[in-house]
Parts: structure tokens; sequence; C-alpha cells
């Protein structure tokens, strides 16, 4: 018996984890946010893409590693370490399982292989299936879509997008395809992009597995959900880290900050909430792989849970750093708001916790 | 990750299962036709090995190795199958383990064996009335005079004071040393003149402490355990113990299933509570942090049986997180009941026995207890993430 990420998986991890470390500083963040240097960028995704991003979900026999979704979550956890300017829940977890689960042969002939090489990239549009906010929501008919998806996840450079109707049948859309409006939208977290997508009549490939049976878009949701849950996990150790390293630093009357009881009690407490936190984000990631009967819960539970504690863990840490968590110049607030964003991606807890009642027949 | 225990621990579950067949319904009431005294439970629950497995067969244990996955099977079996487990309490948990490191042969002979029988039973003398969270401040004196200790002061706090036959107690001898180091641990028969138990009745209104008074109480010397002065030490290599059997997550998943299962059946204006949404959000909040704690423990199960498996916090956080946890659950259980979850003792209309109330401030009593949850915090900045100790203040004058 052995519960937690396996030497590989953690080897995997401190890989992403150093090459952030060692490349990525709050002032490359803040170019990239601020979109002030596209090629340094593109050489951050570049180097991570390096390390194997692309392929690791993508089965041997499409040219992937064949990896599983806890070591997906490995990495997950890696990139929000350093709040990783990247793409990662979309184009390489839930676009690859999406069209391992929901494309025939032929699709996946098509497209597998050069995700994994990198030749192409998707970007996931499902919140509609979770919640349709405003006019979004988009309808399929005779092969056409027309309608709306918001807050599309990966989608920066994406070739593709996977998005899918009222009733979770799934399709890719051409990024040059007619009908198709692509718009920005700017969130609190501008490490990474979201998209509006307006779909004019837009001429749709329907990933043949997904109509009628919602199994496959519900899995793709749970492995966005989970992964989602492990970049904000990241986020959230950093915070601790950097908080109580800031308190054994910072002097006030005399003495470090950190002997005060009031500060130390916040940072206990940060930590005593998140440890339990690793755990469940592993179990969900397992379930999800091997025990199907209890994914989905935990999927949600997680998704609910370490958002509420990520949450809790984003405000203790910029307190502890006084006003100085405040600044811009600190750019704590880059994990802040990745935070905050994974927090309603794909639903936030109190939808997800109602998936969760749902599930166990609690509401009726 | 594997969750697999693996084929020799499968073919124990099964012995496990089937020793629950054979004894399933078994009682220590009078009334019940599978009646066994608590005494003989014990005995033959130690000849399996299922409780008492690494103590040596000389002092009355099962002479085998510790086997932290089988202790789990064994507890997950049992509570399944609704069989009471082995005795536990201040003796079994706490002081036999530290007669084991730190007693006399002669010591180990005495009283290991009658204390895992539950024929004799144990109280701990250690908090006093000014010696709380500080604990080595304690100042009950004990004097060696004639061979004897002679001991003066008062213990607080103190289970199950009123059953036990001896207590193991704080008692500062060296009263010119520093704090930690003027303390012995010392053995004390319960039945020796000079001592007198009050009962202490606690906010449940059960009289689950006691306070206990020493006016010349005299005892051997021999009845000290380790060195005069190491008493500190003595009894820090057991209190780690305690914090961590506080919190058992099967507990607290069993007693969330009481929960949802109050919550399919009671109702308001004939709807479930279950289905009223905000009673539910509230539940499946706890349901995450539950699932999030079963979880954790099996990471710190693996943690012992895995070297090198990195689990720093984990272990420091379990008093913490478990008590305030099972508080808030009982909490939820009286708000969704309203006015019904107010019923306490013997009253129409009460639901589950009153054990939403009492375990509401039981377990805040455990969020005090046992290292309240503040010094648990203290623990965790401290040895778990690094951060100073606060300042020695100067003793005011």
């Amino acid at each position: 018996m052995y519960f937690g990420l396996s030497e590989e998986q953690n080897q995997f991890q401190d890989y992403v984890k150093k090459f952030l470390s060692d490349n990525v500083s709050v002032d490359e963040i803040r170019k990239i946010a601020n979109g002030d240097d596209q090629k340094l960028h593109e050489d951050i995704k570049s180097g991570l893409m390096n390390l194997g991003l692309s392929s690791l979900l993508i089965p041997e026999n499409y040219g992937g590693l064949g990896g599983d979704l806890l070591s997906a979550v490995s990495i997950a956890q890696g990139l929000g370490t350093g709040v990783g300017p990247i793409s990662f829940a979309g184009s390489y977890v839930m676009a690859p399982i999406a069209l391992s689960l929901g494309g025939n042969d032929d699709q996946k002939d098509k497209y597998l292989p050069k995700i994994a090489s990198n030749e192409i990239k998707f970007g996931v549009g499902l919140s509609e299936y979770v919640a349709a906010r405003e006019d979004s929501g988009i309808e399929l008919s005779k092969g056409n879509a027309s309608g709306k998806a918001l807050f599309v996840i990966d989608g920066d450079d994406a070739d593709f997008f996977i998005l899918s109707d009222k009733g979770g049948t799934m399709f890719i859309v051409d990024k040059n395809e007619k009908g198709l409006e692509i718009i920005q939208l700017t969130t609190v977290d501008k490490t990474r992009l979201y998209l509006e997508l307006n779909l004019n009549n837009v001429k749709a490939e329907v990933l043949q597995e997904t109509e009628n049976n919602p199994y496959v878009i519900q899995k793709v949701i749970d492995a966005g959900r989970i992964i989602l849950s492990a970049d904000s996990l990241g986020a959230s150790e950093t915070m601790i880290e950097k908080a109580v390293s800031y308190a054994k630093e910072r002097k006030q009357f005399n003495r470090v900050i950190g002997s005060f009881q009031a500060v130390k009690h916040m940072c206990a407490e940060m930590a005593a909430d998140l440890e339990p936190c690793y755990a469940m984000l592993w179990q969900a990631a397992h379930s999800f792989d091997h025990d199907p009967d209890e994914a989905r819960l935990q999927a949600c539970q997680a998704k609910s849970h370490i958002a509420e504690v990520a949450k809790m863990v984003s405000k203790k840490a910029t307190e502890v750093h006084g006003g100085m968590g405040f600044t811009d110049l600190l750019g704590l607030h880059y994990w802040f708001k990745r935070i905050g964003l994974n927090r309603q991606i794909l639903g936030g807890p109190e939808l997800v916790r109602e998936e969760a009642a749902e599930l166990q027949g609690f509401n009726q | 990750m594997n969750l697999e225990y693996g084929p020799e621990y499968e073919d124990f579950r099964a012995e496990v299962i089937d020793f629950c067949k054979e004894y399933q319904g078994i009682s220590f009431e009078n009334t019940s036709n599978k009646n066994i005294s608590r005494s003989e439970w014990q005995k033959i629950l130690i000849e399996k090995g299922f409780i008492a497995r690494a103590i040596p067969k000389e002092y009355g244990g099962f002479g085998g190795e510790t086997d932290i996955i089988k202790s789990r099977i064994i507890a997950t079996e049992f509570s399944k199958a609704k069989i009471p487990g082995g005795m536990g309490g201040q003796g079994i948990d706490m002081l036999v383990p530290t007669l084991l490191e730190w007693g006399t042969e002669e010591q180990k002979q005495q009283y290991i064996e009658p204390t895992l029988h539950g024929e004799m039973i144990w109280c701990q003398g250690y908090s006093e009335p000014n010696a709380g969270s500080d604990l080595a401040s304690l100042q009950t004196k004990g004097e060696l005079k004639d061979g004897n200790w002679v001991i003066n002061g008062q213990k607080i706090w103190t289970s199950t004071a009123q059953y036990s036959q001896m207590m193991f107690c704080l008692v500062r001898t060296e009263p010119q040393a520093p704090k930690h180091s003027g303390i012995s641990f010392i053995l004390i028969p319960m039945d020796t003149s000079g001592i007198e138990i009050r009962p202490l009745v606690d906010m449940t209104l059960n009289a689950g402490f006691n306070e206990v008074f020493f006016t010349d109480v005299t005892v051997p010397e021999g009845n000290i355990v380790g060195k005069r002065g190491d008493g500190w030490s003595v009894a820090n290599s057991v209190l780690g113990h305690e914090r961590g059997s506080l919190a058992d997550p099967n507990a607290t998943m069993n007693r969330l299933n009481t929960l949802i299962n109050m919550m399919k059946e009671e109702t308001i204006d004939g709807r479930r509570l279950i289905d009223i949404p905000s009673y539910r959000d509230r539940l499946m909040q706890v349901q995450g942090k539950v699932m999030a704690n079963q979880a954790h423990s099996l990471r710190l199960l693996s943690s012992k049986i895995n070297p090198g498996q990195n689990v720093k916090l984990g272990g420091m956080i379990q008093k913490l997180v478990g008590t305030e946890l099972r508080h808030e659950m009982e909490a939820l259980a009286i708000d969704v009941l309203g006015e019904i979850g107010t019923l306490y003792e013997e009253t129409p209309r009460l639901k589950e026995n009153g054990s939403f109330q009492f375990h509401y401030m039981y377990f805040l009593g455990l969020i005090i207890g046992g290292g309240t949850n503040q010094i648990q915090k203290n623990i965790i900045s401290e040895r778990g993430l690094g951060m100073p100790k606060e300042p020695k203040v100067q003793e005011a004058s």
C-alpha cells in the first residue's frame, strides 16, 4: 500500500517547479501578464512544453506517454506553485481525454498524435454544460453550431476548440472556420487567457461517442475540475511558503512578526487546512483513473473543498504580508488571482456541492 | 498510488471477519444470552493478537510485531460488525507504552498484565489548577522521606479517578532545578490514605473529570518511573500518542452518516431537511472536509509503512483539524434540527439520545483538552513551519 505521488511523479513535479523558479520570477510574470514581452512568454511556454506536457495524457499508441490523471495532477500542482503562465487543464488534459473517450478512430488518428507532438493546440469550452451564464449556450443542427461559449479554457493560440451543446454532445471547431468570432476576455488572472466564442452556423465536427452519452463530457469536466484544484493547491502552497518566510524576516516592535502568535496562528491555520487537501486531490485523481463509482463525487468535493481552503489561504497569506501583500511590487496577487479564477471555472463551490448532493440523491 | 493492502492482509481481513461472525451480538450486559465480561473479552482479543499485539508475552501481551495495517483492518471490521473493540483508557493507551520504554523489569511485571486485562484501571495526574497549557509549571510536591515519597498538592481534569486503582502522576521532586527538569513520574495507588477525589461536573453535566487532592500521600521510593527529574521526558514520550489517537477518522465518517440519515428522516413542513438548499449546502461542506480527512489519514497510514514518505506536517494537524471538524458537524446537526436540536437529557422528542448536543459540547472540551488547539497552532507553526517561539516575558513581580 502506498498513498501518494510516485517517485516519478514527484520528480516530474520537481522539474516543473524548478523550471518556474529558475525562469519565471515575479518580474517575468508581470511582463507576461501585462503583455509586455511576447518573446519571453513564448520562451517560457516552449521551455515547459519541452518537459513533455503535451504528450503526457496522449495514449502510447498515439505517440504520447500514456500517463494517468494523477501524473497530470502532479504537473498541475507544480504549475500552480509558480503560477505557470501556460495552458494545461484544457489543452493537455481535457482535450486529450475528450478525444480519447469521445472520438472515433479517425478522429483519434487525426488529432491525438499532433497534440502530443505539439503541432496543434486545443482550447476547451464546456462552461455552458456546467452553468450557462447570460446568453451563452450552443445548439447543434445538421453538423453546424450556433450560439456562444464563455470562458473557453486555454484558448490562446488554439487551432481548434472542443465545445458542447446543452445536452453534452461535444464537437470540434476549427479556429479558421467561417462564422466563428473569437473574443478575448480579461479576467483578474492575466497569466492565462480565457475566450468568448460566438458561433454563427459554424461547421462542427461531432465527437461521435459523445452523442446521447453524457458520460464523456462528465468525465472531461471531472478531469478539468481536478486539475484546476491541483493548480490552486500548488498556488496555495507557495502563498503559505511566502507568508512564512516573510514573517520570519519582517521585524516590528523589535522582533520578527513570525514570533507573534497572531501571525503564527494564521500560518498554522493555513497549513492545517491545506495539508489534507493533498490527499483529497490525489485520491480524487486515483479514483478518476481506477474507481469510476467514486470519481465524480470526489471530483466535485475536491473542487469545492480545495477552492474554499485556497480562498482562505490566499486571504490570510496576503494579510501576513501586511501592506506589502497589497502591492503590485511584491506580486503576491498573481497567486491570489489564480486561486480566485480557478475557483469559478467549471463550477464554483456552491454549484459543485449541489452537484455532489445530486449524485448522492440528496435533493429530490 | 496503490490502495491495495495485498493478499497477506486480505487473508488477515477474512480471519477478522470470521471472528466477528463468531462473536456477533456479544454484550457486556447481563441481559444478553451472549454475555461476557469485559475482562474475558479483553483476554480473547489479546490471545488472537487483535490488541496488545506488540506487547511481549511475558507481560501479558500477544508478543508479535506492531502492524499498523492489521490494526486498521481490525478497527474497520469491528466497527462494521458492531463488535466491541478492546478496552482503552489511560492505563492501556498511555501508561503501558510508557512502562515499556521507561519502567524497571519489576514495574513491567507488576503493572502491565493486569492493566492490559482491564483489572487495573489508571488515571493520569498531570494538570493542576495553575498548570494547564503551561504544564511544566506544576507544583504538586514530592519529598523523599525514609524511603518513601510524601506527596502534597492538587491535580485537576483527572478522568476516571473515581474508578481507578492507580494514578501515574507528575510531581515536583527537585524544587531547585529548572522547571522542566524538576519533575518525576510517580505511580500512586488510589487507595493510599490522604487522597481525596471530588467530582468535577463539565458543561455536558457529566462528572467526567475530578479534582484530586493529596495530603501527605506516602508511596514507596520504588514507585518512580525513570530517574528523579526525568518525569517531563517520561510523560512526553507518550503525550504524542494521545494526540494522535484523539481523532479517529472512521468515527467521523460514521458520525457523518448518522447526520445524513437524520437529515433524510426529519422534516420541516413535511419537507426533508436534506431537501432544504441551505442546510444541504452546509452538509456538503462538512462532507468535503470529512472526505479530505479520510484521505489524509490514508496518507498518514502510508507514511508509517513506507519509510521516506514525507508527511512532516501531516501528523501535527490531526488533533486541531479532527476536533474542530467534529464540533462543526455536531453544530450542523443542531442547527438543522432547530428548536428540536436544543432538547437534552430525558425529554419527549429527543433525537439520537441527545447525542448531537452532547458531542457538540464534548468536542469543545476536546478542542480545549489534550493540549488546546491554540497550543496545537504553536506546535504546527514552530515545529512544522519553523517559526520562532514567542520571546520569554520577564516575570512580573
